[in-house]
């Protein structure tokens, strides 16, 4: 065997691999978004995920069963402080313990695309006349005079090179490459015209005292998928949160998942914020917009549930694709205003709304929410 | 890819150094390679070309986060092959590689002299090749979804083989069908009934004494049954590629992936001896020929690196090394024997000295003779435990902590060595090939104090049963001390016991 091993069939290998995990996510998908596991293990385009079951199984010995050697300082009878089976990286087979998944990162484009291809949701069509244009400057160009910095050295060597061979100079005994100034060559930018095409997701949430932890887990669940599918179909997505109780406030969004508030709920305070919000920072033919609000269905008056169809019908609707409403059941709602709203809106197709039972649900809500491509 | 001129040259010092201190190797060849191909290599376990399986990715993604999160540096990777190929990483210090360089010379000795690799294929770079190619050519036929599911399948048991019987890893792949297993038509104990019409029939047309004499019968033949296997086999794979319902390319895959399964074998009985002979002559070949004096320190360091023991595990270079340069020691000073072993004054003993000088001839003999297991049995003294500071751990159920349990030499011993028997694997035969005369797969648990994982054993038992395609059952002791018996058809688990089910 003389010939160098150049050849690439790892990425075979590694491609195939990486299918097997998608196709892992892809049959627990389910599990996925009801455990809501993966929400704290995000970054900035990446989740992990633990997936169990991916490697070879074997006979093996049961790891809380066995007793091993170890070396170092220590008393009989003093913890080993970890599992010493675990710190085990060596990939010795049958060595690696039983309980642990393994923990693979993927794109969250290629998790979006996995929820859409589950879900069968559409790609969504921005409204075309909120098209933006916007420059963008790439170093992809090349240009004869430009700051040393940017100097491109193998195209440098290359001119002087061909200079050289053309007049003569090279020697191939004394192979030297003197470039002169015409040979120089520098990276530059070219300006590139992209489409661009803006969304924004306005959260609601009522906070208010029926609402509990679960509830609010719920909804944080959800906004999670909501957030990966629509990132995956706007290059700029902004995300704004509204909390209410009686009153409303705009939060970020640690403190949109974390308050709980004990007072009435009056969901018209909510709907005006968010009116005001769109009226001052999101000029509507620049904007693709969607307002989710989760709420149990609680209001406090018929008198306040009379303001909120007006809202939505002459400020919001207008501004919005579409109007998203989620009830998350609750045992202390009354789940009055989703029927509401049915009976205000029932035939209106910009206003969705789901009824979300518990975990198990979060998928189908997905799908009502997310299925029409607005 | 071949060596620049300045590491030939520290190669052929190297070689020709380690040739004069007696190591005895095949040519090594060394390979410059970068991070992306060293990382790639090692996913492939240093072969250059294996067969398509994402096994392979997956390791290949680990090895690229180690290196990626600076927690791991691959130094050396060599095959036992002849010639012998070693890569050599791009950008280590000259220092760094003359120490792989010695480090792989010493490996290559152990795989050309020691005893348990006499029978592997030497021509294995070959081998793994061809395995590459033909397993490609079945999954241009077979499709690589069912090729590559059927080799998953096949690794699930790949460690169920027979290490004492290395000779026949050549075994082709022959006969097919249930070779030797017959099923009994009478298997059911139950005796079926002829149809009566009429009830006052049934006592005429099913007379009781002929139906009882007929079950009788059955059980006798039942009991009479010849075993198959007659003993109990330990080779599982070579037996499920001779007797299992296979198609031809089925059984052909799974003779390839025995051979490479048998191949490691040798690896991994002398994990412990094999890597620290070679940092014993890394360290004796670098500070005393190989490093300049302004490289010993960074050797001292890196040296030390690889001697680390991290808390909870034995490091097999440490303790390999140790022994061995404790055996050379004894062996100079003539502390074996009779009248070593039985002088029981200390200060005789710490000063025993009879000036024998046998050291080096002692380790070259052990190298060729040994492997871990009795290694560590026969040259791991009770002082050199206390020194490499050994203990012995285990589960604390009550406090659910790991502990430390003892540093009785005794204990850890016994510890380590069940540790090592059977490279940690959990022993398991085959005792019946044709369980309750049904043509199912009973196998044993060899139990030794500790008892099986179920969530792997559930998952392995039904890749078994996508092999067999006949139910699977093992028996084995559960941690309540209880005989049981664990059974996959291919759908559904169950755990049993044995008079249940029979």
């Amino acid at each position: 065997m003389a010939t160098k091993p150049d050849m690439l069939n790892i990425e075979r290998d590694h491609g195939r691999f990486k299918e097997i995990v998608k196709g892992n996510i892809r049959k627990n998908l389910k599990e996925f978004i009801s455990s809501g596991s993966i929400l704290g293990r995000r970054g900035k385009d990446k989740v992990s995920i633990n997936l169990p079951q991916i490697d070879t199984p074997r006979f093996k010995f049961g790891s809380k069963q066995s007793s091993g050697v170890g070396q170092g300082d220590g008393q009989p009878g003093e913890s080993l402080g970890g599992d010493p089976q675990q710190q085990d990286g060596a990939g010795q087979a049958g060595q690696a313990p039983g309980d642990h998944a393994l923990e693979v990162d993927i794109k969250i484009e290629e998790l979006a695309q996995i929820l859409g291809d589950e879900l069968e949701l559409p790609n969504i069509q921005p409204r075309g006349r909120k098209n933006v244009a916007s420059t963008k400057e790439k170093y992809s160009s090349i240009r004869q005079v430009g700051p040393h910095a940017l100097r491109h050295f193998r195209r440098t060597y290359r001119e002087a090179l061909r200079r050289q061979l053309v007049v003569g100079s090279y020697n191939k005994d004394n192979p030297v490459i003197i470039p002169v100034r015409d040979d120089m060559r520098f990276r530059s930018w070219k300006s590139e015209k992209a489409p661009e095409t803006n969304a924004v997701i306005i959260y609601m949430m009522d906070v208010s005292g029926s609402m509990g932890d679960e509830q609010k887990e719920i909804v944080r669940i959800e906004s999670f998928w909501l957030d990966t599918w629509l990132r995956s179909q706007y290059q700029g997505l902004d995300t704004r949160y509204i909390i209410h109780d009686a009153v409303a406030r705009e939060v970020d969004r640690d403190t949109f998942f974390h308050t709980r508030e004990s007072g009435g709920t009056m969901i018209s305070s909510a709907y005006k914020l968010c009116a005001d919000i769109i009226a001052k920072d999101y000029p509507v033919d620049e904007w693709n917009i969607y307002p989710f609000h989760f709420s149990d269905g609680d209001n406090w008056s018929l008198d306040d549930t009379d303001v909120c169809m007006n809202l939505l019908r002459n400020t919001i609707l207008r501004a919005s694709n579409t109007f998203c409403y989620g009830q998350v059941v609750s045992a202390y709602g009354s789940g009055q205003f989703i029927k509401d709203l049915k009976e205000h809106f029932g035939d209106d197709e910009q206003v969705i709304l789901s009824e979300i039972a518990g975990r198990d649900a979060i998928m189908q809500s997905i799908k009502d929410f997310l299925g029409t491509g607005r | 890819m071949s060596l620049p001129p300045e590491l030939e040259e520290q190669r052929l010092i190297v070689e020709k150094i380690a040739r004069e201190v007696g190591l005895d190797f095949f040519d090594t060849i060394f390979l410059m390679v970068d991070y992306p191909q060293m990382c790639e290599l090692a996913a492939f376990e240093g072969f250059p070309r294996r067969y398509p399986h994402w096994r392979f990715g997956m390791e290949f993604e680990r090895q690229h986060k180690l290196h990626g999160y600076g927690l791991a540096k691959i130094y050396e990777l060599v095959i036992n092959n002849d010639p012998c190929y070693a890569y050599l990483l791009e950008g280590n210090s000259l220092m760094e590689q003359k120490l792989v360089m010695g480090h792989v010379m010493a490996h290559c000795d152990f795989f050309k002299n020691n005893a348990y690799f006499r029978h592997t294929n030497r021509k294995m770079v070959d081998g793994m090749a061809n395995h590459g190619v033909r397993i490609e050519r079945y999954m241009d036929i077979y499709g690589v979804d069912r090729v590559e599911r059927y080799i998953d399948n096949c690794l699930s048991i790949d460690n169920l083989i027979d290490p004492y019987r290395m000779t026949d890893a050549a075994m082709s792949p022959t006969q097919g069908g249930l070779h030797g297993v017959h099923v009994d038509p009478r298997s059911n104990l139950e005796v079926p009934r002829l149809k009566s019409e009429k009830s006052y029939l049934e006592e005429w047309i099913n007379p009781p004494e002929a139906i009882k004499a007929e079950r009788e019968a059955r059980e006798a033949a039942q009991l009479e049954r010849p075993r198959f296997p007659a003993q109990p086999e330990r080779g599982i794979m070579g037996f499920l590629m001779e007797h299992a319902p296979l198609e031809r390319w089925e059984r052909h895959i799974m003779g390839m992936l025995r051979q490479e399964a048998l191949y490691y074998v040798p690896q991994r009985q002398t994990k412990i001896m094999n890597e620290g002979w070679a940092s014993y002559w890394h360290s004796r070949l670098m500070t005393e020929h190989l490093a300049d004096s302004n490289e010993i320190l960074d050797f001292a360091e890196t040296h030390s690196a690889t001697m680390a023991m991290p808390p909870g595990q034995i490091n097999p270079y440490k303790v390999g090394l140790e022994v061995f340069r404790d055996i050379e020691d004894r062996w100079n000073r003539g502390q074996f024997g009779a009248e070593w072993e039985n002088c029981d004054d200390m200060h005789t003993r710490e000063n025993w000295n009879r000036h024998l000088g046998l050291g080096q001839e002692k380790i070259f003999e052990v190298r060729r003779v040994h492997n871990d297991v009795t290694f560590i049995d026969a040259f791991l003294t009770p002082e050199l435990m206390d020194r490499l500071k050994m203990y012995n751990y285990s589960y604390d159920q009550k406090r659910g902590q790991w502990i430390i349990e003892s540093r009785d030499c005794a204990k850890v011993k016994e510890s380590m060595l069940f540790q090592l028997t059977n490279y940690g694997q959990p022993i398991i035969m085959i005792e019946d090939a044709n369980y309750r005369n049904r043509g199912e797969l009973l196998l044993v648990h060899q139990y030794d104090q500790v008892g099986l994982d179920k969530k792997y054993a559930r998952r392995t038992l039904e890749n078994l049963a996508a092999i067999w395609k006949r139910p699977i059952h093992v028996r084995t002791i559960d941690h309540r001390g209880k005989t049981i018996v664990w059974s996959h058809d291919g759908d559904k688990f169950g755990t049993g016991n044995e008079t249940a089910q029979s």
